[in-house]
């Protein structure tokens, strides 16, 4: 086990580093120039922004210095919003986010083996039907379009209650995010919901449960201790990716519902080219997501005892 | 927002969702607390009671510190927490701020500061206070973009490459209240460049103090305007109290700014508007009609944008050609492109680099100063487009590489133009879609034949929009050179006399139509919704806009 987590982890450390050389080398290939502002500056003002932000050294020695300062924990200082460090960025907009995602992610998860295991029992008959029907909107429809319509609903509801049952935006107390979290889970929910269902069915036919049944146990028994722990696996493994990605990928309904997250750090530092904060969001999103997804190799491991043996040996 | 209405009909799935995302009990706290504080809740837009407002805002402000800010939602913020020595009146002209009175003429300048301008701590303003930070911009490794504002101040500019030490600077305080500024040069304009944010005042002890960090945090900046920032939440709100140590206090209407929005979505700002939490909002084309079909009152407001074709007169390029410029202004047409493209009102069409809203000797500039039409005539630029031909020994003229932005907008105004010079010149235009950095790039390169460009005064004088094409201008990116030109420029910046500087102005207007240097297009217009209830907000082109130092609740 231990010399399975050390393999691990010196795979996800060479994977970051590998995140954070493919980012600089993108980041400074994209044409434009991070220093460039409406206003045009003169050459020695430039010169001395370039000293500040080290553009002034060769690019090789600039990625040597970046990545001795990341191994530093120090991701520099932001382009476009003086003076305010990428740490603190990171720091204070990452728990909005994470705390959006793991609201979204928890509804979405439960749901969606819920839904999923509706489905195989009710399989070609009508909950089915309505239930595919909706896993196929989920999946099909971006959230920006889920979460301009939530939007508007929470404006007529509140016009038609008179009074404001649920905040139209914002961020600070737990009716603001219910709604967005709502939506920001639903792509992840149907998702479940139909990888559930097929492994479910896949499950039902097994060796296993024709034995359970033999054996006479209820019905119940059967569904819960064999089908449904048998049937989860698949989407243990798709949730640590998935938790990384909702974190990241709820830039569009944290611009909607004005919610403070990381996601819009993001998005306009590739946009504004602010190198400090692409570096920093990237690295620290990719480290995010290799402990997501060791964190449910690990999980695999302790649901099915077969993959734990075999992994070992 | 595109929502189509099928889409709209299978939303109604999500109502359930909403009902069961709560337990019956969450229901009825939620609704026992809103009925509670239904007046608290509905009112969030205006309170009357606590004289409170709430607004949003696009983005989180970049940058606050005075020395270094460049854009224009951080100089909205800077506009009302911190003031210089002249500022805006309600009527949107110059009046005394921090000076109470000033003397100016060719030589240099004296103000005099009131002895009741405090700073947030409640210590008084001085005139060493406007020398720190004008020395502070000034010293190169500030890196201010805006430092070249300050260049009218003797060796300023000497200062700012690095020539000379700061203390240099031709400006002194005779003592704590009145400050001495020397010419470089005769700057009739003078006056207007003190209330620009750059000339903003900064305190020295407490500049040392956070001098990495100024402006980073709420309790990293000074205030010495109407209001201070009491708090400052990275990413999702600001809170704008009233100063209790501004001179002119008892002319302040209002207790708080909240902002407790920000986002970049219109369609967001819209919405909030609607739900009453917010009581001022910009439109867009995408949300104009449904505030029409709610019948809110749509305000308009010219910010003093200038939207035009910039070519790129480089020798090398084809857009060096005056007859294929004759051609292609020969067959655009201003008015079609502000009506029929863009559909927004409030937008005005462009007919001169020099905008109407710009003053002149006594009224108007464009008053005093017509600018010359412009005829579309197809005929006429086919004339114009056979002679460039001939010129440039071409068959046909090669395909165009217009540069432009990356919003809806500037789609629609390129497909424009393409449609427009196929149809009628045969000109194809390859449409070259940038975000904004890369745009700015590309124009600095001049690897474009025509770009969509904007320009915002900077202040209140018609030469921040005239020297924009004197050849030393960094920011004229198709390099237009016309020494006569020039010559004018130089009048116009160093003369005193109204007079010959505005006679000046219109030689330079003369000369951009008659060598077509550019295509105006538009002075943008801008709709927005307001609070019925909130008077008194001011609508600015300097100065930061909008402005709530004037505003009440009614």
């Amino acid at each position: 086990m231990l010399h399975y987590l050390m393999k691990r982890l010196a795979f996800g450390v060479l994977t970051i580093w590998f995140i954070a050389t493919a980012t600089f080398v993108g980041m400074h290939a994209v044409p434009g120039d991070p220093l460039m502002s409406d206003k045009a500056v003169s050459p020695e003002i430039r010169k001395h922004l370039e000293q500040r932000y080290g553009l002034d050294k060769p690019i090789m020695q600039q990625y040597q210095i970046y990545i001795m300062n990341m191994l530093k924990g120090d991701f520099g200082i932001s382009f476009t919003q003086q003076n305010r460090r990428v740490n603190d960025i990171i720091a204070e907009h990452f728990p909005v986010s994470a705390l959006l995602g793991v609201l979204a992610i928890g509804y979405a998860t439960l749901g969606g083996i819920m839904l999923g295991a509706i489905t195989s029992l009710y399989r070609n008959r009508w909950p089915d039907y309505l239930l595919i029907v909706f896993v196929v909107l989920g999946i099909s429809i971006p959230s920006f379009v889920f979460a301009s319509i939530g939007q508007l609903m929470i404006l007529k509801v509140n016009a038609w209650l008179g009074f404001q049952l649920l905040p139209v935006a914002g961020w600070g107390s737990i009716s603001h995010m219910i709604v967005p979290s709502l939506i920001l889970g639903l792509g992840i929910l149907a998702y479940l919901t139909r990888l559930m269902r097929s492994s479910m069915l896949e499950v039902i036919h097994a060796d296993y449960i024709r034995t359970a049944r033999a054996k006479g146990l209820s019905s119940q028994r059967i569904f819960y201790r064999h089908q449904l722990r048998n049937a989860v696996l698949p989407v243990i493994t798709v949730l640590g990716p998935a938790i990384a990605a909702i974190t990241t990928g709820g830039f569009v309904v944290e611009l909607i519902f004005a919610i403070p997250g990381l996601g819009r750090y993001f998005v306009q530092a590739v946009q504004q080219l602010d190198y400090t904060v692409i570096m920093g969001t990237t690295v620290f999103y990719g480290a995010f997501l290799v402990l997501m997804v060791t964190l449910a190799d690990l999980l695999y491991g302790l649901i099915d005892p077969r993959i734990r043996i075999q992994k070992v040996a | 927002m595109l929502i189509s209405a099928r889409l709209y009909l299978q939303s109604s799935l999500l109502i359930p969702l909403i009902i069961s995302g709560l337990t019956s009990k969450a229901i009825l706290f939620i609704m026992l607390y809103s009925m509670m504080n239904s007046e608290v809740l509905a009112g969030l837009a205006i309170n009357s009671a606590q004289r409170s407002i709430a607004i949003a805002i696009a983005d989180e402000p970049p940058d606050l510190s005075s020395l270094t800010t460049t854009d224009s939602l951080s100089i909205m913020i800077l506009g009302h927490v911190v003031e210089g020595l002249v500022g805006y009146d309600a009527h949107n002209q110059l009046s005394p701020a921090v000076a109470e009175r000033w003397q100016i003429d060719d030589k240099g300048a004296t103000f005099w500061l009131r002895k009741s301008a405090r700073w947030s701590d409640g210590k008084p303003v001085t005139a060493h206070d406007f020398i720190f930070a004008w020395q502070t911009a000034l010293a190169p490794k500030t890196g201010a973009a805006y430092a070249s504002i300050l260049y009218p101040i003797r060796n300023a500019e000497a200062i700012n490459k690095g020539k000379m030490p700061v203390d240099k600077l031709g400006v002194v305080a005779k003592d704590d209240h009145t400050l001495v500024v020397s010419f470089e040069k005769p700057t009739p304009y003078f006056l207007g460049l003190t209330a620009f944010v750059t000339y903003a005042p900064i305190r020295r002890d407490f500049y040392m103090k956070h001098a990495n960090s100024y402006g980073a945090e709420a309790e990293k900046i000074l205030y010495n305007g109407p209001f201070v920032i009491d708090e400052w939440v990275h990413g999702a709100s600001l809170q704008l109290k009233k100063n209790p140590h501004y001179w002119r206090r008892a002319q302040v209407k209002l207790d708080t700014i909240d902002i407790p929005y920000i986002t970049s979505d219109p369609g967001a700002r819209y919405n909030l508007f609607k739900a009453g939490s917010i009581a001022f909002a910009g439109l867009n084309a995408e949300v104009l009609k449904d505030a029409l079909k709610n019948r809110y009152k749509i305000r308009r407001f010219v910010d003093g944008v200038l939207f035009f074709l910039e070519f790129n007169h480089r020798p090398n390029r084809i857009t060096a050609n005056l007859n294929l410029r004759r051609a292609i202004q020969a067959v655009l047409d201003p008015d079609v492109l502000v009506n029929k493209v863009i559909g927004i009102p409030g937008n005005i069409p462009g007919k001169s680099l020099f905008p109407k809203w710009l003053k002149g000797v006594h009224q108007q500039f464009r008053v005093e100063y017509p600018a010359k039409e412009v005829e579309r005539d197809y005929d006429l630029a086919r004339h114009y487009l056979a002679q460039a031909k001939q010129e440039l020994g071409l068959e046909s003229i090669p395909p165009l590489v217009f540069l432009t932005g990356d919003s809806p907008n500037a789609s629609k105004e390129a497909e424009y133009f393409q449609r427009v010079l196929k149809r009628h010149l045969g000109i194809d235009l390859k449409i070259d879609k940038q975000i904004f950095k890369q745009r700015l790039a590309r124009m600095k390169a001049g690897s474009f034949d025509i770009v969509s460009a904007g320009w915002g005064p900077d202040f209140d004088d018609p030469i921040t929009f005239g020297n924009l094409f004197a050849s030393w201008n960094e920011n004229n990116h198709g390099q237009y050179r016309n020494s006569e030109y020039d010559r004018w420029v130089a009048v116009a910046e160093n003369t005193i006399e109204p007079q010959r500087r505005m006679a000046a102005m219109a030689e330079m207007q003369r000369i951009l139509i008659d060598e077509v240097a550019l295509v105006p297009l538009y002075e943008r217009g801008t709709i927005y919704l307001q609070h019925e209830r909130l008077k008194g907000v001011a609508r600015r082109i300097f100065g930061g806009d909008p402005y709530f130092g004037f505003a009440y609740i009614e």
